[in-house]
């Protein structure tokens, strides 16, 4: 799979990164995190978003990095930006109020509804891995008004119960989700390093949309904890093009080290 | 003029930090006060509570030191790299002995330091639906609103450090702090802990804080020490005086991950050194040199004069 893929002259990043970015197609603002995101968002507003701002959760907001910020804090996010708020503001004003259009999260787990655990891996009690935790990503789950998750894809991450619900998703009672008067309401489409999906309006649950060039339906569930539902107009995931992999390697990630 | 407040970094430690305190050093990336922990590792201070919204490598020093007993926070991580290993070997197997956690979301642990800035009961968010944080942290509590029956919120409580740890760029010797870059919860935490200890790139003449007043973020009211030392953030950032040390953030990883590794740093580069200021001089002028960035001045504004 990892062999065919090499062959076509792009990595598995790049092509996550290519079918990302042409998501944000119109936004107006995105928040960003690190790593791929970042890669992503840059990408995009030289592409298909060029209004596209870039927000952090350290509070830049409009942020043009000179160079790629290797953290969400980085100094590159302040010098230029259209405004540098406290972070009570970012969560309160900006997130909490419904302003931001799109955000971007990952997990260690995801389950079929894109509920995520970025917090314990076990009992919370004892765990086998303590994670990272929160930072901001379940009030970020529940204002942000499209949910872009990036995850690379296995048994152990795309599971059928979650250890710990981090950040919510959707329920599986559309009902009950649009009853819930957030700004979201669960993830709106998933990429990983095997295929794209958005979710089903009756069930909240993840439909694969997209396979990736060189990978099977068989591939992918093999790399699932469920028997996913599957687009009838499954299609393959368009390869980068020449010029999105020349912005990637020349302008926003010439070390590669997201992107390679 | 008022009283000066400017101390060394060993005596406000010593003199504001007490075992068993709640301690907060903040800063999101920015401005985190790295040789305040050393002070306090140094002078081998115990049984601290440990606030911060992004434990990093900084309490990673601290915890793997062995000062606190708990921690509260809303993400632990080395960022941009991947785990803390000396906090994961405390809650993970107890080693070398347990650590307490009481953990939020960004917007929780910002909320928090906000009701204790206001002096509030509590804090009201939208946030924590249908996530199990609330499960494990009882002090996260669904209210339902006085106004509207069908409106839930969470609420989350005060809190307010015994000490709260705050670099900056600059401040005059009475404590009027000035910040400009990321904000991260400088203000907010240095309004709600009990005492301050502000820490600054340069002390300045009270005439060029009183030129800017709207870059003031923290008053001297609030403050009980000023501490000059340039370079306290390495290896975080001073925005416009240095930047960030990326290398170590990915050297600390190889450090921490055995206790014994961790120690010999320590030694070496704490416990060996009298003050941050053989530290800098450790460093080397090439690597401060390495971490300067070029220059980037803002416009200026007319405040105008009405006399």
């Amino acid at each position: 799979m990892s062999e065919a893929v090499a062959d076509l002259g792009y990595s598995k990043s790049e092509l996550m990164i290519a079918a990302s970015a042409r998501q944000l197609g119109g936004v107006s603002n995105c928040f960003v995190g690190v790593g791929l995101p970042n890669i992503v968002c840059n990408l995009a507003q030289r592409t298909v978003a060029p209004a596209l701002q870039l927000v952090y959760e350290s509070g830049a907001y409009g942020a043009r990095p000179e160079r790629l910020p290797l953290s969400i804090g980085d100094p590159t996010l302040a010098t230029g930006s259209t405004a540098v708020t406290s972070m009570f503001e970012l969560f309160a004003f900006y997130l909490q109020a419904g302003l931001i259009d799109v955000a971007f999260l990952g997990g260690a787990q995801i389950d079929r509804h894109g509920n995520l655990n970025t917090t314990v891996i076990g009992d919370y009690q004892h765990p086998e891995v303590r994670l990272p935790g929160s930072g901001g990503a379940c009030e970020i789950a529940i204002h942000a008004r499209q949910i872009l998750v990036i995850m690379r894809q296995a048994t152990r991450s795309f599971v059928e119960r979650l250890d710990f619900r981090t950040s919510p998703g959707h329920s599986g009672d559309p009902a009950h989700d649009a009853a819930r008067g957030w700004h979201g309401s669960g993830p709106t489409s998933v990429v990983t390093d095997l295929a794209t999906y958005t979710f089903d309006d009756a069930t909240g649950e993840m439909v694969m949309r997209t396979t990736h060039p060189g990978v099977t339906v068989d591939d992918v569930r093999a790399n699932m904890g469920w028997d996913p539902m599957v687009a009838a107009d499954l299609s393959e995931t368009p390869p980068p093009s020449g010029e999105e992999l020349r912005l990637i390697r020349e302008e926003l990630d010439p070390a590669g080290v997201y992107a390679r | 003029m008022n009283a000066s407040k400017v101390a060394t970094m060993q005596d406000a430690v010593r003199e504001l930090v007490r075992d068993g305190d709640t301690v907060a050093i903040e800063g999101f990336t920015h401005l985190i006060c790295f040789a305040a922990g050393h002070e306090i590792i140094r002078q081998r201070r115990r049984d601290l509570t440990l606030a911060r919204m992004t434990p990093d490598v900084v309490y990673d020093q601290m915890i793997g030191a062995g000062v606190a007993s708990k921690l509260i926070f809303s993400w632990m991580g080395n960022p941009g790299v991947g785990n803390l290993h000396a906090v994961r070997r405390r809650i993970e197997q107890a080693d070398p002995g347990p650590l307490e956690i009481e953990e939020y979301s960004h917007f929780g642990m910002v909320c928090r330091y906000m009701a204790g800035a206001a002096n509030l009961p509590f804090f009201p968010i939208r946030s924590y639906y249908e996530s199990d944080i609330p499960k494990v942290n009882p002090k996260i509590v669904p209210m339902t609103s006085p106004y509207d029956e069908t409106d839930e919120v969470y609420v989350v409580p005060p809190l307010r450090p015994d000490v709260a740890i705050v670099h900056a760029q600059r401040a005059d010797a009475a404590g009027d702090t000035q910040i400009w870059g990321l904000m991260g919860c400088q203000k907010e935490v240095a309004f709600a802990a009990h005492r301050v200890i502000v820490v600054v790139e340069e002390v300045v003449d009270e005439a060029v804080i009183r030129r800017d007043p709207n870059r003031t973020v923290i008053p001297g009211v609030v403050v009980d020490a000023v501490v000059e030392e340039p370079f306290a953030c390495h290896p975080s950032f001073a925005q416009g005086y240095y930047d960030r040390d990326n290398r170590f953030y990915l050297d600390w990883d190889r450090i921490a991950k055995e206790q014994e590794t961790l120690d010999a740093w320590l030694d070496e580069w704490v416990y060996g050194l009298a003050n941050h200021r053989e530290y800098v001089e450790k460093l080397g002028d090439a690597h401060w040199e390495s971490l300067r960035p070029g220059q980037a001045l803002s416009g200026e504004v007319d405040y105008g004069r009405y006399s």
